[in-house]
């Protein structure tokens, strides 16, 4: 029936939305907080999901795990695993900064698609992970997919909240400091580098819940799902949409964005059916044209960062440059 | 004398805050004119904005009778002032030559001539055409920079403390040769942190304190005006 | 033995093509001051340019290059025109950002325009030249010659013509170029003529030498940053010497490890590259 047909979309479209304001809320926590320019955000989503994928599916040759566990030691399995690759990881690179950074995450997460992909016995290779039981999905008889749907809602309501408690601690704020003036946070003795660690993994952790949602959600995993463009790119057009820095905007930003994704999917649908190989090619390029449009246009998102009054009177670290002259030393 | 540089009540800075509060400057046709104050005055900020590189929120600026308020640098250099930054004033990677090729890029016709006006007035420079500047000491630097603003024969000519880092030997050739550089007709605007040195040789000389004019008078006066002494003239 | 000596040369062959990409790289980012994440979908467009000419117009493959060279080299403006020069600016990671952005559309745009099945240049096999118990396809010599030739073109630009000091000075000092009265938008434009003719030639040369898909120029473009970096972000030279390092790495590199892993190799070398001396071989200038 009709009204079933729009629920049950609905049902989906909001957990998919939720699940990306999570890794949107954990990205935030990188670079909106950070200024950290985490390109691989495929890879925490893709380590959290196969985690969880491992450790709660039943017993399996495929692959590494088949461990049968309870959700919840899957989602504690993401969260240790993320936490884990991402100290390493961040050990190593996170003293490059900008651009450099950028380059070194894409790269891990490249590389770590490649081991996906190649390291059959252990991940499935291309076959993936099949059979991830849904949590909670007995609670409510015929009722599944809202439960789930009412799992991801109070998970991003928990990021949420507890990322805007973390918002105004001292932490965050040395944190935003570094965003605007890193040179001058290592000036004053702190240990920069500690901080953006520990930045770096936080913001991994919640990516990699957001795996365990998301693997558990479509109880199925291949490679081909953490590719860059679902994975990273799209992540980061909600969060420069919404407004980076920004929790409400990260998840306004999740939101809307899922919600155009979700349109041009029917905009293409409406095609003949002798376009339908490319109607992918165009939803991305429809979401790549937006990206530019809002960075020329509305840099600042929709929703932009509104920090509470500094004593200091700066206002939020800007989107467009410090042009040099403001940075000169006067004469 | 005819008044070439005229800037008027300028008020300007970077960002929100005004580093210049009303200033005034004159230069006129053949003039040696030099600006001192003591550290954070705006001197150099003040030179900057003649050219375009700060914003000015109040005040005028003519060259040569015309408005040049508000214009953006390569505009400037093609109404006849050629400017030295303090600093990172030369391309070290291109060689001497080649800098001097980059200082009349406006320019289509034959540079040649003016290549060996500069080569006359820096004969070690010529020595050294072929050489990176990059590779060069902080002097000779110095003269690949003022060369450099001579290729297009500006009228007016603004050096911001060209003197800066330079041995005391080195000091007095440079404003040695700013001063044969004035002899051949073009007007001078230094900024200098030398203030002594800067004003013996100047027509006139401007200080400036915190932003605003203080003092206007000839350079020899200034030298041997007592407040100004008392306030920094160490140099 | 002779095995490894001829994984060299498949290095030195792909090294060439990772060079020019990383030379257009490095100028834009030395010029603009930009990591230019789209360039290697660049490539890719140059490429289908290429076979365009080839099979649609019935060029041989030196014309199809004419042709790949000068159609990328506009649509490089154009995407300047467009958008980066809308962002002039904005900071390098927005820049960045917005270079991702173009990646995607391109490869997309690629693959509505052209479909993402495999096409290549040429069908049927063609027999190598083979000395010394090597081999080589002609079209690798046609690469490596093409390659040497290009750089050499660049080298002369740079240093004999006005616009290309003019770019070098540039590369310098953005300010006093300003300042000395360069015509910095001129260089910006000759800059991108520069990056789109180098990458179509890459572009082309990859296809040529491989296949063609709508992903063969994304997947070089870590390769080409490695080479970028482990020259010294900025140094032209530095950057094909980083390529062909890069390129004969990654070839041998399959003696001991799975072929599915070569484009990490490059990575893990620029990584290490950037840990230890972030300068690049070369001491790099920033």
């Amino acid at each position: 029936m009709h009204l079933t047909g729009l629920v049950s979309y609905l049902i989906f479209f909001f957990s998919m939305a939720g699940i990306y304001a999570v890794l949107a809320l954990g990205l935030n926590v990188q670079w909106g907080y950070t200024g950290e320019t985490n390109i691989g955000v495929a890879g925490f989503f893709a380590i959290g999901a196969y985690a969880t994928a491992m450790l709660t599916t039943p017993h399996s040759t495929e692959y590494f795990g088949g461990f049968n566990m309870p959700f919840i030691v899957g989602v504690l399995g993401a969260i240790v695993a993320c936490a884990v690759i991402a100290l390493v990881i961040g050990l190593i690179t996170l003293k490059l900064r900008g651009d450099y950074l950028a380059i070194a995450t894409i790269g891990i997460a490249e590389t770590l698609r490649l081991y996906l992909t190649n390291a059959t016995s252990v991940t499935g290779g291309v076959r993936g992970i099949a059979g991830i039981p849904q949590p909670l999905s007995k609670l409510i008889p015929g009722g599944a997919s809202l439960t789930f749907l009412l799992l991801v809602v109070v998970t991003v309501a928990i990021v949420y909240l507890a990322s805007q408690r973390l918002y105004r601690s001292p932490w965050v704020r040395v944190l935003r400091a570094i965003r605007s003036n890193e040179d001058a946070v290592l000036a004053s003795g702190k240990n920069v580098l500690r901080f953006r660690i520990e930045s770096f993994v936080v913001g991994s952790v919640v990516m990699g819940i957001a795996g365990a949602l998301y693997a558990t959600f479509t109880r199925f995993i291949s490679p081909e799902a953490f590719d860059p463009i679902y994975g990273t790119f799209l992540v980061w057009v909600m969060l420069i949409a919404g407004g980076s820095g920004n929790n409400f905007g990260a998840v306004g930003g999740a939101v809307i964005i899922w919600a155009v994704w979700s349109a041009t999917d029917y905009v293409t649908s409406l095609l003949p059916t002798a376009w339908d190989t490319r109607a992918a090619a165009m939803r991305i390029f429809l979401i790549g044209l937006l990206l530019e449009v809002i960075l020329i246009l509305r840099p600042q998102g929709i929703f932009p960062e509104r920090p509470p009054k500094p004593i200091g009177g700066e206002g939020p670290p800007s989107l467009r440059t410090a042009t040099p002259e403001d940075t000169a030393e006067e004469n | 004398m005819a008044i070439l540089l005229d800037a008027r009540e300028v008020h300007g800075g970077y960002g929100a805050v005004d580093i210049l509060k009303g200033i005034s400057l004159r230069v006129d046709e053949g003039e040696f004119v030099s600006i001192v104050g003591p550290n954070g005055a705006g001197k150099s900020t003040a030179m900057k904005s003649l050219f375009g590189l700060i914003r000015i929120r109040k005040g005028r600026i003519l060259f040569g009778g015309s408005e040049i308020t508000g214009l953006r640098p390569d505009q400037v250099v093609r109404r006849g002032i050629c400017y030295v930054p303090q600093e990172a004033n030369v391309f070290p990677s291109l060689s001497v030559r080649e800098n001097l090729e980059m200082g009349a890029f406006i320019r289509n016709d034959d540079i040649s001539a003016d290549i060996e006006r500069v080569y006359q007035l820096f004969p070690i420079l010529k020595e050294r055409r072929r050489q990176l500047v990059g590779t060069m000491s902080g002097g000779q630097r110095q003269m690949v920079a003022m060369g450099r603003a001579l290729m297009l024969n500006p009228r007016l000519l603004m050096l911001d403390e060209p003197s800066a880092g330079l041995s005391p030997a080195l000091i007095e050739l440079t404003f040695e040769k700013i001063q044969e550089i004035n002899r051949t007709g073009v007007s001078i605007l230094l900024v200098e942190q030398n203030a002594k040195q800067a004003l013996k040789i100047s027509h006139r000389g401007y200080v400036l304190v915190m932003g605003t004019n203080r003092f206007e008078d000839t350079g020899m006066n200034l030298v041997n005006n007592k407040e100004v002494a008392e306030m920094f003239l160490g140099g | 033995m002779l095995y490894v000596v001829q994984l060299v040369v498949y290095g030195i062959v792909l090294g060439s093509i990772i060079s020019l990409g990383a030379i257009g790289v490095s100028l834009v980012y030395g010029i603009l001051g930009f990591s230019h994440f789209a360039h290697g979908d660049m490539m890719t467009f140059g490429a289908y340019f290429g076979f365009f000419a080839i099979a649609t117009l019935g060029f041989p493959l030196p014309l199809a290059l004419l042709f790949a060279v000068a159609a990328t080299a506009i649509l490089a403006l154009v995407i300047d025109r467009l958008i980066y020069r809308k962002l002039r600016k904005a900071t390098p990671i927005i820049m960045l950002i917005s270079t991702i952005g173009v990646s995607f559309m391109l490869q997309s745009a690629a693959q509505i325009i052209w479909g993402s099945d495999n096409q290549v240049y040429q069908q049927g096999i063609v027999l190598p030249y083979k000395f010394l118990g090597l081999r080589l396809q002609p079209v690798e010599l046609f690469i490596i010659i093409g390659s040497i030739v290009l750089v050499v073109l660049l080298h002369l630009f740079l240093h004999s013509t006005k616009i290309g000091k003019a770019m070098r000075a540039m590369a310098d000092n953005v300010s006093l170029s300003q300042i000395t009265g360069i015509n910095t938008e001129l260089v910006v434009i000759w800059t991108w003529i520069i990056a789109g003719t180098l990458a179509a030639a890459a572009g082309v040369f990859l296809a040529a030498d491989t296949q063609l898909n709508p992903r063969i120029g994304f997947n070089l473009l870590l390769p080409i940053f490695a080479a970028a970096i482990l020259g010294g972000i900025g140094d032209l030279y530095g950057a094909i010497i980083g390529g062909i390092i890069i390129g004969i790495v990654q070839e041998v590199s399959t003696i001991v490890i799975d072929p599915g892993y070569k484009p990490a190799v490059g990575f893990v070398i620029m990584v290490v590259m950037l840990i230890v001396r972030p300068y690049g071989i070369m001491g790099g200038k920033r």
